[in-house]
Order: C-alpha cells, then structure tokens, then sequence
C-alpha cells in the first residue's frame, strides 16, 4: 500500500502535472500536432490518477463496518436483481477480473441506459478510467501487478479472493445513489 | 543452439524436477507431440545476480512461463476440438487466448535465451553483421541502449521491448509490444526485454528504470547474432 500510493500513485499525478502544462503550452502557441501527440500521455496519467484517488477510497480496513457489504443496502438489492444473489456478483467480478490480460483495471459501473440504471462489471486496460456518458465507476479493483505482486507473486487468484474482505460498501453505496460528479468530487478536490 | 548453451544441461536438470524434452524446436521452444513445454533455462537462477535476482527469475520461469504454456496447451486442444466442430464463432473467441499465452510461451522463451551470466558472456557486445546494423541505425551500441530504455520506460501497462529486423529492408529498429503481443510478419525478433512488473518487482519496485539499466549487464549479443540475418 505504501510503495502503490506513494511512489505509482505519486508518479502519476507528478507526469499528470507535467502533461497538463505542455498541453497548455501546445494549445497557447496553436501547435495542434503537439497537442495531438500529448494526448495520449494525458489519458494514461490522468487514468491513472483518476483510477488510483477511486481505488483508495473504495477500500477499507477488514475489521471495520463498512468492509460489510451491509454497509451498501441499495446497491445489494441492485446486486441481487442484476446477478441473482451476492455470491454469483463476487464469482462473476472475480472471473472479469483474472481474465484480464496484461494490466488494468476491473470495475462495477452504473450506466444509464435510456430512463433505466443499470449495472455492470468492466475492465479497462493499463490506466484508462471510466469517464463514459452515463458511466458512474461505484468500486475498481487495480490488477497492475504492483497492486498484488510483494504479497501475492504470481497467485493473482488470492489477490482478487482476498480483496473482498476490504472494500467499503458504504462508499460503493454513496457513489451507486449519486451521479458521475459525485465520484469524482474528491479528486477535484485534490488537484 | 550452441554447445555453449546445451553444455550445462545436465546440471540444469538437476536443479528443477522437469519433464522437459532434450530436443530445441523452433526458436528454442520445445514440444512433445504437438504441446508446447516449458524449455530448461542453460543457467542457474541465480546466475543473472545481481542485475536480475534468483527469487525473480524462479518465479518468472517455473511459475509465469509455466502458467503461459500450460494455457496455451489447454486453449490449442479448446480450438482444436471448436475446428473439429466446425464452429467459428468459438475459435475466433478463443483467437485473443492462443495469442497471450502462445504470445507469453514464445517472448518468454527468446528472452531466456537472449540473457546468460556475465561468466557466460552475458554483457559481451555484439560482433559481425548485427553489431554494424546498429552501428549504422543508432550510431553505437550505447545510443542504442539508450533509444532502447527511453522505448522500455515508455510502455504504459504490460508489455515488451524488442531489437527487431524488418524483414523488407534487413534494418534493426525498436519496437514496443503490449501484453504478451509477439513479433511476428513482417519483423523478426533479434533481442526482448520483459517490462512487465512480474520481470523486476521483487528487486526493483518501482524503479524500473534501474532494471533496464541493469539488465544490459545480462544480455546475451550471441545469441541476438544467431537471430539476425
Ligand atoms: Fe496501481
Ligand atoms: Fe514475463
């Protein structure tokens, strides 16, 4: 945890600040190829800060209440109309998540599909966030090897098992009951 | 494969309880009846310290080259038996699963082979023609490490980095693959750099530029010249 928020996560807000000022350059002097060719380094520090300040705040300590799925009693009704029962959720996030291929990201999302909200488990590749239209990111799971390896090795398997006993349900709660803003509201609050 | 690279195999036996075959197939990759196996290493886990560690480099091989051959065997006989029933749908389904771990089986297995103990001649630099072709592509050996790290540093995910020669015009060049993604067509893999985290984590953390400092230390040029046409 120490190394993953203060040396990845670090790295990328410090190449994410660093993006934003040529970018704000290239667009000052008009350089359209430049600002083009940047985009791309944006999108991936940017995802990457994006993904990590979402991460964090969706786990918890196991011994605490909101590591209770409990804790989220809206969004396990949704659970449950959506997957059937809670076990079924888990045993169909975990398998999203160990057919990644590579690094990225595994996510329970909220998307709005006409006047309906649904759920849905994604994946993401390497660091591209879940900014969608109608897309609310409500927990992501961070399957970059950095995230496991120290404690894991190559037993990803134990690490998407054992995840489950430190998310925060209440924060998936909050972000299942509120809009794609809402989520994001902390890391504006950050820069 | 060379004498030099066969010498120690008896050794190497030794250290690994292993089924694998005596016999180098393609590209050093071995097989037994038509399914891929896990090739022996011709150095000791060890060896390769202190560039690469011998807790990374058991773990890398018995475990995560493992995990790609046995994949790609179960997925090749899952293919076999979708082409056998004539249904596509399942075999282009199961096309991205041949690719990452076929793709996992063959870096892996040129990256073996392109690494070998400094008492090995691990470091060496190249000679003859490739040692010229990237003479004449990057000026010296050097300017090509460099273009090599900066490429290396520049991988977003998981991914490899590859001296590759373009099969058209005989050139080396450096080339970035994501995943487990493998030089194939039009280029030809001469020497693969594994930037995944799984390849330094344990060592390195996340200083990851201090592992493709390192690594060159290990590199085996020999076998990079067999490569090169
Ligand atoms: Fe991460
Ligand atoms: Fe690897």
């Amino acid at each position: 945890m120490e190394l993953h928020h203060s040396k990845h996560h670090q790295t990328y807000v410090t190449n994410l600040n660093a993006a934003v000022k040529s970018q704000q350059e290239a667009i000052q002097s008009s350089d359209i190829p430049a600002q083009v060719s940047q985009q791309q380094a944006f999108r991936f520090n940017a995802g990457g800060h994006i993904n990590h300040s979402l991460f964090w705040q969706n786990l918890a300590p196991a011994s605490s209440a909101e590591a209770k799925s409990s804790a989220a009693p809206k969004l396990l009704v949704k659970i449950k109309q959506t997957w059937g029962d809670e076990k079924a959720f888990l045993d169909a996030f975990k398998t999203t998540l160990l057919g990644i291929q590579g690094s990225g990201w595994g996510w329970l999302v909220k998307v709005q599909v006409g006047q309906e909200e649904r759920l849905t488990i994604v994946t993401t590749k390497d660091q591209d966030p879940v900014v969608g239209k109608g897309e609310v990111p409500i927990l992501g799971v961070d399957m970059w090897e950095h995230a496991y390896y120290l404690q894991y090795l190559n037993g990803k398997a134990a690490y998407v098992e054992n995840i489950w006993n430190v998310i925060n349900w209440k924060t998936a709660e909050e972000r299942y009951l509120g809009k794609q803003a809402d989520a994001f509201k902390a890391l504006k609050a950050g820069l | 494969m060379s004498s030099t690279l066969l010498r120690t195999s008896g050794f190497r036996s030794a250290l690994r309880a292993s089924t694998a075959p005596k016999r180098a197939g393609i590209a050093g990759a071995t097989f037994i009846r038509g399914k891929a196996t896990l090739p022996d290493l011709t150095y000791d886990y060890g060896a390769l310290e202190p560039a690469i560690s011998g807790k990374i480099m058991e773990l890398h091989h018995k475990n995560h080259h493992q995990t790609y051959v046995t994949s790609f065997n179960n997925f090749s006989e899952q293919i076999a038996e979708a082409k056998a029933k004539e249904d596509i749908a399942a075999q282009i389904a199961l096309q991205p699963l041949i690719n990452f771990h076929g793709g996992g089986h063959i870096n892996h297995t040129l990256f073996w082979e392109n690494l070998a103990p400094t008492s090995q001649g691990g470091g060496q630099p190249p000679a003859g023609g490739l040692a010229k072709a990237i003479n004449e592509s990057y000026g010296s050996l050097d300017a090509l490490k460099e273009k090599f790290n900066a490429a290396l540093a520049g991988i977003q995910g998981s991914g490899w980095a590859w001296l590759v020669q373009d099969t058209q015009t005989g050139a080396v060049g450096i080339k970035t693959y994501a995943n487990q993604d493998a030089v194939v067509g039009q280029f030809r893999p001469i020497l693969g750099i594994d930037a995944w985290e799984h390849a330094y984590y344990l060592q390195y953390q996340n200083r990851k530029a201090e592992y493709f400092k390192n690594i060159w230390d290990v590199v085996n040029w020999k076998a990079a010249e067999k490569r090169f046409q």
